[in-house]
C-alpha cells in the first residue's frame, strides 16, 4: 500500500496532470482507509477554489462572488 | 492573415479608452503575484502601452479585460523569468532535498505517516468572506520560497499548464510538479496551523 507521503504527492500531481489508472486506483485504496489523507485531498481542492476568489482578483461589479 | 487582424475601428477606440478603466484590476492582479507595488505598477504601465500599440489586434472577440490580462500575464512571466535567472536555484529556496522536505511533514520512522494528521476544515468556504482569513492567507503565501511561489502563481492564478510553466522557467516537468507539490504542502500546513485549527 502507498504511504501517506506518496499519496500526498499523487493528490497534488492530480491537480497538474492526468494520473494513470493504476496510480488512481492505488491512491483511492489508501484514501478509503486514511482520514488524514482524505482531509488533505479536500483541502488541496479548497485551496485551488480559494485562490481564485482572492480579494485582489475580485471585481464586485463584473464578477460577483458566486454565493 | 486571420480575420482578427482586420481592424475594427469601434472596438479599437473603445479599447483605448476602456483600458484605463481596467488599470486598477490589472494592478491588483500583478501585485498579488509580484508582491511588490512598484514592480506591479511597472508591468501594468507596460501592459497598457503594449495594448495601445496593438489595439487594432483587439477584435472584441474576448472581453477587453481578458485581452489586457493576457498581455499582463506575459509581462509578469517576463519578470519571473528574470528573477529566476538572477536568483539561482539554491538560494531561491527550493534547496531542500526531497528527503529533507519530506521530513518536515512525514515521519520516516513510521513508514512516512504524517507528523500531524491533516484535520478537517469544516466548511472552509465560509472563511472566504472573512477579511482575517485573507490576511493569514497572504502571510502564508509569502512564506513560500520565491522559486516555488512563482510556479504556484503561474499554475493557480494564471492558469498555465505545467508544460508551459516548465518552458517559461526552463525546468523539467518533474521539477515543476515537485515545486507545485511543495507550494501546496507549505500553504496547506500554514493555513491549518494559523487559521483552521487556531480558531
Amino acid at each position: 500500500m502507498l504511504t501517506c507521503k506518496q499519496v500526498s504527492e499523487l493528490v497534488s500531481h492530480a491537480q497538474d496532470r492526468r494520473l494513470g489508472w493504476f496510480e488512481r486506483w492505488r491512491m483511492h485504496v489508501h484514501l478509503r482507509v486514511c482520514e488524514g489523507c482524505r482531509n488533505f485531498e479536500s483541502q488541496i481542492g479548497f485551496m485551488r477554489r480559494a485562490i481564485r476568489r482572492h480579494p485582489l482578483l475580485r471585481d464586485e461589479d463584473r464578477d460577483p462572488p458566486q454565493r | 492573415m486571420s480575420e482578427s487582424s482586420i481592424p475594427d475601428a469601434g472596438a479599437a477606440r473603445s479599447g483605448a479608452q476602456g483600458a484605463a478603466l481596467h488599470r486598477e484590476y490589472l494592478y491588483r492582479y500583478a501585485l498579488l503575484q509580484l508582491r511588490d507595488a512598484s514592480r506591479a505598477e511597472d508591468v501594468v504601465q507596460e501592459t497598457l502601452l503594449a495594448a495601445m500599440e496593438s489595439q487594432d489586434r483587439f477584435a472584441g472577440k474576448s472581453s477587453l479585460r481578458t485581452w489586457l490580462t493576457g498581455i499582463l500575464k506575459h509581462k509578469i512571466i517576463d519578470v519571473f523569468r528574470k528573477q529566476a535567472r538572477e536568483v539561482p536555484l539554491e538560494s531561491g529556496g527550493a534547496s531542500e532535498s526531497d528527503e529533507e522536505f519530506a521530513g518536515l511533514h512525514f515521519d520516516k520512522q513510521r513508514t512516512d505517516h504524517w507528523h500531524t494528521f491533516p484535520q478537517t476544515w469544516g466548511d472552509p468556504e465560509r472563511s472566504l468572506e472573512d477579511k482575517r482569513f485573507w490576511e493569514v492567507f497572504d502571510q502564508c503565501s509569502k512564506q513560500m520560497p520565491p522559486q516555488i511561489a512563482r510556479a504556484f502563481y503561474m499554475r493557480e492564478i494564471m492558469g498555465l499548464e505545467t508544460d508551459e510553466i516548465c518552458k517559461e522557467l526552463s525546468i523539467t516537468a518533474t521539477n515543476c510538479w515537485v515545486m507545485l507539490y511543495r507550494a501546496r504542502m507549505s500553504l496547506r500546513q500554514c493555513l491549518e496551523l494559523r487559521w483552521f485549527s487556531a480558531r
